[in-house]
């Protein structure tokens, strides 16, 4: 790998690593910086590499950083990050990143591991007039559903593509978006997650009269 | 099983291939030879290679070039080539001839990841990378081939977000054993993807092209959401590590949008934001895509603009749309309806 000139790295120690579901991990790193909640990191297992990016999936105030993951089947970091154990050495940058979602009453959306920035955000007791809305295939891939119940209650909507289950909305967040009758336009609307997710909301959301500077979104791209 | 392609591969590449296979080392300059500069379309026509050399090759590779599919026509002379992938996916080039150059805009992927607002490719999603040979067959394989003068980057895609085959494209433009052209001839755009714009900065001598569009974080936020990972800033910033040169360019797009970015504070946010830059700014006509919630300016408030950023010593001009009626214009390519939709989302 060429040695473009690059963010600095620091050297951090695993403390965990915990599998939340099929292919998906949490680890928690020690935390040598403050941060904005939902800012990201650049990490890497080895300096050397080219580091890819995470939001961090924890409270500001948590001793530790929190990285919420799937596993990339093809992937250079994920499959082995998965692995680590604590103890282990993990190369991190400086937080960084705009996506600090500070407007409110807003929506916050997000499919998969973008849920990561907006668990940081609702444990760092920044979620006071928000909803927030996740889309998953599975009910185990709702992360951290018991402390986002407990934290925001009907405020949390899950939405599942193929199973059912208590507080489960069954079905697409796209079709719960597209007939909903009563969006709030003034609201902000913070999207977090892959690029269709994102392009599809968006789309719907404009659609729908949302004016398109009150929609912001974090592509992982 | 369709054979390798040997047409996108550089000098050393090449030099695997022939190590592999037994051949004398020499034989992968003589193919670069014959891809690059003589356009071989078949092994068969590389005829300085030993018969046993191109049997041998023909067993494992090929040269992998495929024509167009189909192009339309523009009323003021740009065209717009389909190509299909070997993926059987497909992608756009622009041709667009003017009176002293004629320029070729190239895809770098099958549509996007970056969800730019105003961009018809974003809307089609991402479907894949372009390899080097795909990137490098439609220079190859354009009718027009011979009277090019200029390729830029600009076409469906983030180049920064392919970078290795992005930079493999472009070590064969110009490499003594590849088109041998001059790096000036080429110019690659991105929205700032810092990382791999450094590798580009440092690994290619092409031109530098910036979708900027707006100055400022909150604004440039609702319209690209790179701009929450990479402020403007911090692309400005990284820009401020490099020595350019003379000879190279960096330029930065900036598509009007308006009563949204045309208004004397941008010119002001502009003059700070590229405080001491060396480059010049292209404003960028807006073609409406369908359904957008942002419309053009109109070309007198783009003149002010232009006049204004002119006047404090940043050259500016204003980009001549071309190809607006066939859908080539900037910003405008997509094969949305040749792509097929993934059925397992999770949402
Ligand atoms: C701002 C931002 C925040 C992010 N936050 C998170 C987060 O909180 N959690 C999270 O899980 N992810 C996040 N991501 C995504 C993350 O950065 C990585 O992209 C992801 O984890 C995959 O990394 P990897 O090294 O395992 O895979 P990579 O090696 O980067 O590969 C990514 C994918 O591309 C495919 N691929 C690799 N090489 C090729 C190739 N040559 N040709 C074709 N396909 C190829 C792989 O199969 C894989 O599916 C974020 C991304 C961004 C931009
Ligand atoms: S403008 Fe460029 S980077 Fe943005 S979505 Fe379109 S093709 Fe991608």
């Amino acid at each position: 790998m060429n040695q473009h000139k690059r963010k600095e790295l620091q050297a951090v120690k695993v403390i965990s690593n915990q599998l939340l579901a099929t292919n998906v991990h949490h680890i928690k790193l020690e935390k040598p910086f403050s941060f904005q909640a939902g800012q990201v990191v650049a990490l890497t297992m080895h300096p050397t590499d080219e580091p890819r990016l995470y939001s961090i999936a924890s409270g500001t105030s948590q001793a530790y950083l929190g990285i919420l993951f799937d596993v990339k089947p093809d992937g250079e970091l994920t499959p082995p990050l998965s692995k680590v154990k604590p103890g282990d050495t993990l190369y991190i940058s400086a937080p960084f990143g705009k996506f600090l979602c500070k407007e409110q009453p807003a929506t916050w959306i997000a499919t998969g591991t973008g849920i990561a920035p907006f668990i940081s955000l609702v444990e760092s007791g920044l979620a006071n007039n928000i909803a927030l809305l996740h889309g998953a295939r599975t009910i185990d891939k709702f992360y951290f559903q018991d402390e986002l119940q407990d934290k925001l209650g009907e405020n949390y909507l899950r939405f599942c593509t193929t199973e059912s289950g208590p507080q489960i909305m069954e079905g697409r967040l796209t079709n719960y978006l597209e007939n909903a009758t009563n969006l709030p336009t003034n609201n902000k609307y913070y999207l977090c997650g892959g690029s269709q997710m994102v392009i599809d909301v968006r789309e719907i959301l404009i659609a729908k009269g949302v004016p398109y500077d009150n929609i912001i979104a974090e592509i992982y791209f | 099983m369709s054979k390798e392609a040997l047409y996108g591969k550089t000098l050393s590449e090449l030099k695997v291939c022939v190590t592999e296979l037994g051949l004398p080392a020499f034989t992968s300059k003589q193919i670069a030879d014959w891809l690059y500069k003589k356009h071989a379309t078949s092994i068969e026509d590389m005829t300085n290679l030993s018969k046993k050399a191109r049997l041998q090759l023909s067993e494992n590779y090929e040269v992998g070039l495929t024509p167009p599919q189909s192009f339309q026509e523009s009323v003021d002379g740009t065209k717009k080539y389909l190509f299909q992938t070997h993926s059987q996916q497909f992608i756009e080039a622009a041709y667009l001839p003017e009176e002293n150059r004629n320029t070729l805009c190239i895809s770098s992927q099958v549509g996007c990841k970056m969800g730019c607002l105003f961009c018809m490719t974003a809307r089609q999603g991402f479907q894949k990378n372009l390899s080097s040979n795909e990137i490098l067959n439609q220079i190859a394989s354009l009718p027009e081939r011979d009277t090019l003068t200029n390729v830029v980057y600009m076409g469906m895609g983030e180049p920064m977000d392919n970078i290795e085959n992005v930079l493999k494209s472009l070590e064969i433009i110009t490499a003594d054993w590849g088109y041998s052209w001059s790096p000036r001839r080429i110019n690659v755009s991105t929205i700032g993807v810092v990382p791999a714009m450094r590798r580009f900065i440092e690994e290619s001598e092409a031109h530098l092209a910036i979708s900027l569009h707006s100055p400022f974080n909150e604004e440039r936020k609702q319209l690209m959401p790179i701009e929450n990972v990479y402020t403007a800033e911090k692309v400005i910033e990284a820009l401020r590590d490099y020595d350019f040169g003379r000879q190279r360019r960096i330029s930065f797009e900036y598509i009007m949008f308006k009563g949204v970015n045309d208004s004397p504070q941008h010119v002001k946010g502009l003059l700070q934001l590229l405080n001491g830059i060396k480059c010049r700014i292209n404003l960028i006509h807006f073609h409406p895509i369908p359904d957008s919630p942002l419309k053009g300016s109109d070309y007198k408030t783009m003149e002010m603009f232009r006049d204004k950023l002119s006047q404090k010593g940043i050259t500016t001009t204003i980009r001549k749309s071309r190809g607006e009626d066939i859908y080539a214009a900037c910003g405008l390519l997509s094969t949305k309806k040749l792509v097929q939709k993934d059925t397992e989302q999770d949402y």
